[in-house]
């Protein structure tokens, strides 16, 4: 397989180049829900990291087994089971966190970017290249939901993690927090990051 | 050739069988379902603590008043804390209520707390009522969990909104008006949230109705039982 790309270039191109989110614009539904807050998103990207390595891994290891018409059910099934771990682990660890993200965290079962790694690299390239580039793509989702997180809490709150950015006399854009803000922000970000592809391609 | 003709289609049929093409799934189905297991069995435990404490917690600072509940863990002592159910038979249907009951260190009763559910305007507000020993008055609510409207309905939670309801008398129920409440049994609406302000007011008012009598049958019960 010598037109397949390697561990690190896996591993690079899901941070910017392929970014999950800006580039791909999978994994839309946390990306705009759970953005009202950086701990959130945060928390939300570690969840999607852990269970995109996980199933990267298990899919990478039986991918000789795997049968073209049941691998969908494959991938589901596996995913399904790490994300269950990951949702039972922060409602005894992070209780708080897990009533806020609430239902987001099972809906990382079908959270595409994940499926789509299981199809694109690990069901066809070995454990070590499928989990660099699990990796990789949790990176990009991570910045991503980190990015479009700070600018909502900025805007709507003044705040960043508690601590005060803007002045105090910034009167909180509400619509920040809203799912209006998230579509806005998401929107100009996407703008902003094909701008500056542009600006390289004709440089 | 009769007998290679029928080995051949009954492997094929064999081969073919969904049973058979499902053989990854069904395995793995059956390892992660004892993985789940394996998880459920080691973190359920903690999470339903998790649960009960979130609530338990509050229990002192509902009742007894923020100050006077830190005053009193600042001095050693702490509330007995007592969970039981009531359940109420309303309309056909039985609803029932987690309460608890607290007592001073010297086994007065201090009050009652308990965690209601009801309807806001974006979806269930949880909350934690804490009424006095006797039932008559609200000693404060707490609120456990909402998604109301942020900058809006979320000010349920605010001290400032939520400060309304300690010392409200619970013989007749509270009403929400806009501006100028003053006597106990009306509450100021939020502006911008009325019906935040009003969901959260007609929770209150149901479980106060439901559970008052229950709460001082119990009380009188015990008192003849001294």
């Amino acid at each position: 397989m010598a037109d397949q790309p390697t561990a690190l270039e896996r591993l690079i191109q899901g941070i910017l180049p392929e970014n999950p989110v800006y580039r791909q614009l999978l994994g839309m539904c946390p990306t705009l829900a759970v953005t009202n807050g950086i701990q959130s998103a945060l928390t939300m990207a570690g969840a999607v990291a852990f269970v995109l390595v996980c199933a990267n891994v298990v899919t990478s290891l039986i991918r000789n087994l795997l049968k073209p018409h049941l691998r969908i059910v494959v991938f589901t099934l596996t995913i399904a089971t790490f994300v269950t771990v990951a949702d039972r682990f922060l409602a005894a660890y992070m209780y708080q966190m897990s009533k806020t993200l609430g239902p987001y965290i099972p809906l990382i079962i079908v959270n595409c970017i994940i499926i789509c790694r299981c199809e694109v690299c690990a069901s066809k390239q070995n454990v070590w290249i499928s989990a660099c580039d699990a990796v990789g793509q949790s990176i990009g989702f991570g910045l991503a939901l980190a990015s479009i997180a700070s600018v909502r809490e900025i805007l709507g709150s003044g705040m960043l993690l508690g601590w005060r950015v803007l002045p105090a006399a910034w009167p909180d854009w509400v619509i920040m927090v809203l799912p209006p803000g998230a579509f806005l922000t998401l929107g100009l970000l996407i703008g902003g990051v094909n701008w500056l592809q542009s600006r390289n391609v004709k440089n | 050739m009769n007998i290679e003709m029928t080995t051949t289609s009954t492997s094929n049929r064999f081969q073919n069988n969904y049973l058979v093409q499902a053989w990854l799934v069904l395995l793995l189905a059956s390892l992660f379902g004892f993985i789940l297991a394996g998880v459920q069995a080691t973190l359920g435990p903690k999470i339903e603590a998790n649960k009960v404490n979130e609530t338990r917690e509050k229990v002192p600072e509902v009742i007894l008043g923020k100050s006077k509940a830190q005053e009193l863990s600042g001095g050693g002592g702490s509330l007995a804390i007592d969970s039981r159910f009531i359940s109420v038979e309303k309309q056909g249907k039985t609803k029932i209520y987690n309460v608890f009951e607290a007592r001073y260190p010297d086994g007065r009763v201090a009050g009652w707390a308990t965690k209601v559910t009801g309807q806001g305007y974006a979806d269930k507000i949880e909350l934690l009522m804490g009424l006095d020993s006797k039932a008559e008055n609200l000693t404060g609510i707490f609120i456990l969990g909402q998604k109301e409207t942020p900058g809006l309905g979320n000010k349920i939670e605010e001290d400032a909104w939520r400060g309304q309801f300690s010392g409200k008398s619970t013989s007749q129920p509270l009403r929400v008006i806009k501006g100028g409440a003053s006597d106990a049994y009306t509450i100021d609406a939020i502006t911008g949230a009325t019906i935040s302000s009003r969901s959260v007011t007609d929770i209150v008012n149901t479980s106060v109705n439901d559970l008052k009598n229950n709460l001082v049958m119990d009380v009188e019960q015990k008192g003849k039982e001294k």
